[in-house]
């Protein structure tokens, strides 16, 4: 067990999972001697070596393309992307061949490829260094869409996204690489792609979160339980697609109110997806309109006002007393 | 049916005309007054101070994450000034050289770096293209301006830079395909500084040049020194007349030195030697340059004094304006301006709503 960040929690598991399974490799921009402009691929290079941590061209195309034709061949490819907002330029690959080999070939070929990326708003960066386009990809049948929230539960959804017989998109929150350590066992462990967790139990209100929005809606829900005496249910997805409806299907119909918070665009974001699983499944058991806390339906604006732009504690705060008190 | 030899142009020119100490071949020198020389001149040096005061700047946290230009401005400055006002700049990211010698306000950049998008706007005298961060995504917008030109009977030449890492992308490929299919009128100017943040050159292409991929698209290619102000002036020159002439796109590699970080995000003792950029220090274009106009006497140390303070005045100025603009910008709901030419109706709610529930928030 040891105190990590989710950058050393990723390390962790690329580590353990490359030791294990030499078909597991590495590639991407300046993952080798660079270790990752994030690091996360630090010290691998001289681990593993040359053939299996690729420093590759500067391509995005190539880089998810090539590991298509490699998972055919029976390797196991781990693509780092260096942020999300280059991810675009294998878009085309990623929705064209990743997501429908399988399927074209009729069960021939399977696509165990990983594309991980940092995502999300917070750190003062650069335009297309903070968005969170989740949605392209869960939108995109054949493809599963993973979103941890903290170094623990980092390290064991890689594991299992390494190990998944399907392209995982591995979104990295760069507000939670550094931000806070956990205990992480030194054993590998996994969490099933696909299944949400409840991360404090509540009877009156249901906050459903993801990534880096996770930890403001747990400063949230405390504020909550102080100022008001609310007890939320708090439920982290992980996996947004294939989304996980069970469990906020049951807190729904056992607190009647929901609140749903992501830093994607509003319109047209995962939030959209949840609330029409509610209304399909909860719609009777529904006490009040459900809110989203949403990024809004801009460019994320340079770094002097994405705070702005990103939902805070307090305007989840004020999503959940709307939730709880709008007549 | 015999195998026989197609022939293709195989051989690439390099050309140098200013050494490393400030030699120049005469023959090669490109026929400029004067007063261009020295404009030149005190651009370049401009942005080497503007850039040490950035980073500066950054370190202390008064702005943001920037690229450094410093090493490349022979490159960027020789190439540009080859443009007339009217003609087009479809800029990279490390493009402060360029910028400046086009206009550019000091204060503009440093907002934009400070964190306000702001900061990019375009002053309406300059047909510039804003900054564009994803690689090589700006060179089908070049090669578009330049279709446009000539559809439009237009004289105005585009020029458009990149590095040796967007040589990679398939939309560099893709734009000089395009560039070369249907004759615009563009410069690409590589910027091949050795290094794509730890990615070195050697690790974009197997091709002994990045100006030899100009042959597959059937264009004209050329590498010169690029810390030789002259020879990529004289590179420019050439191709900016042949596009004007109507006689199509070229290919212009720099081989030059990005002698500072990658970005200031960036730690480059991963993955280069000291003792590589002081060789790379030993060929700075600036010194060089101005050894060649002090020993003309188009220049004296004293000069070079004056004018180091004059600049040092200027930035200092350029930084009192941001700051001063900076402080009026705090109204967060400028977010919502310029998404859409006119916001729909729910984005103007999620706008007003933000508004309203601002004083709760902070
Ligand atoms: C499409 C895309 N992929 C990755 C990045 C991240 N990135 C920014 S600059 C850079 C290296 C660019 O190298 P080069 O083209 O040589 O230009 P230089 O930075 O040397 O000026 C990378 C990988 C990006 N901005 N865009
Ligand atoms: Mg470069």
């Amino acid at each position: 067990m040891a105190e990590l960040t989710m950058v050393e929690a990723l390390n962790l598991a690329l580590r353990q999972e490359m030791d294990e399974d030499e078909s597991v490799l590495v590639l991407g921009e300046d993952v080798g001697v660079d270790g990752g402009v994030f690091r996360v691929t630090e010290g691998l290079l001289d681990e593993f070596g040359e053939e299996r941590v690729i420093d590759t061209p500067l391509a995005e195309s190539v880089i998810v393309g090539s590991s298509v034709g490699m998972v055919a061949a029976g390797l196991r490819p781990v693509c780092e992307l260096q942020f999300s907002g280059f991810s675009y330029l294998a878009m085309h690959q990623l929705e064209s061949h990743a997501s429908r080999l399988r399927w074209r070939s009729r069960g021939r070929y399977g696509v165990p490829l990983v594309a991980r990326m940092p995502y999300g708003a917070g750190v003062r960066a650069l335009e297309h260094h903070s968005e969170s386009k989740e949605t392209y990809y869960a939108h995109t049948p054949g493809l599963k869409m993973v979103i941890p929230s903290g170094p623990r539960n980092a390290r064991a959804l890689l594991v299992s996204a390494i190990r998944d017989p399907d392209p995982v998109i591995f979104f990295e929150s760069k507000l939670a690489y550094r931000a806070f350590r956990e205990d992480v066992p030194d054993d590998s462990e996994t969490i099933p792609i696909g299944e949400s967790r409840r991360i404090r139990e509540g009877d009156d209100l249901t906050l459903i979160a993801y990534g880096g929005m996770l930890r403001r809606t747990l400063e949230a829900a405390d504020q909550l339980a102080e100022e008001d005496g609310i007890e939320a249910d708090v439920i982290d997805l992980l996996t947004i697609s294939p989304l996980d409806d069970s469990l906020f299907t049951e807190s729904a119909r056992r607190t009647g109110r929901v609140v749903i918070v992501h830093e994607a665009h509003r319109s047209f974001g995962p939030a959209g997806e949840i609330m029409a699983r509610l209304i399909e499944k909860s719609f009777y058991y529904l006490e009040a309109p459900i809110q989203r806390v949403t990024g809004y339906d801009i460019h994320v604006p340079f770094f002097a006002r994405e705070q702005a732009y990103l939902p805070s504690a307090d305007r989840i705060v004020a999503g959940a007393r709307e939730a709880m008190y709008a007549r | 049916m015999p195998r026989e030899k197609i022939n293709i142009p195989c051989e690439i020119d390099h050309l140098s005309i200013l050494s490393e100490d400030g030699e120049a071949d005469e023959e090669l020198v490109p026929d400029l007054a004067e007063d261009e020389l020295l404009r030149m001149h005190r651009s370049m040096l401009l942005t080497r101070r503007f850039d040490e005061r950035m980073l500066s700047l950054q370190r202390q946290g008064q702005i943001g994450t920037f690229a450094p230009v410093s090493g490349q401005e022979a490159s960027q400055i020789g190439a540009i000034s080859a443009l007339d006002q009217e003609d087009w700049l479809v800029p990279a990211f490390r493009e402060t050289a360029a910028m400046l010698w086009r206009g550019t306000p000091m204060a503009g950049i440093l907002i934009f770096n400070g964190g306000y998008n702001e900061g990019g706007r375009i002053p309406d005298d300059q047909n510039d293209f804003p900054i564009a961060v994803p690689v090589a995504s700006q060179l089908p917008h070049a090669a578009g301006i330049g279709y446009a030109m000539k559809y439009l009977d237009d004289d105005r030449v585009v020029m458009t830079f990149f590095g040796d890492g967007a040589t990679s992308e398939g939309d560099f490929h893709e734009s000089l395909n395009f560039a070369g299919v249907f004759g615009v009128p563009v410069v690409f100017v590589c910027q091949n500084n050795q290094w794509a943040i730890s990615t070195p050159r050697e690790r974009q292409s197997k091709s002994k040049t990045l100006a030899q991929k100009a042959v597959a698209y059937g264009i004209p290619g050329i590498q010169v020194d690029g810390n030789d102000v002259f020879a990529v002036r004289v590179a420019a020159n050439e191709a900016v007349e042949r596009a004007r002439e109507g006689d199509g796109p070229t290919l212009i590699e720099c081989v030059t030195y990005r002698l500072s970080v990658h970005t200031t995000a960036d730690d480059p003792s991963k993955y280069r030697s000291e003792e590589e950029v002081e060789e790379w220090e030993a060929r700075d274009p600036i010194t060089r340059f101005q050894s060649y106009l002090i020993d003309r006497d188009l220049l004296t140390e004293d000069d070079i004094e004056s004018l180091e303070s004059e600049i040092k005045d200027e930035i200092d100025d350029a930084w009192d304006e941001a700051k001063a603009t900076m402080s009026d910008l705090g109204d967060p709901d400028d977010m919502f301006d310029h998404v859409y030419a006119e916001l729909p109706p729910y984005v103007q709610q999620q706008r007003e709503n933000r508004e309203a529930s601002d004083g709760e928030d902070d």
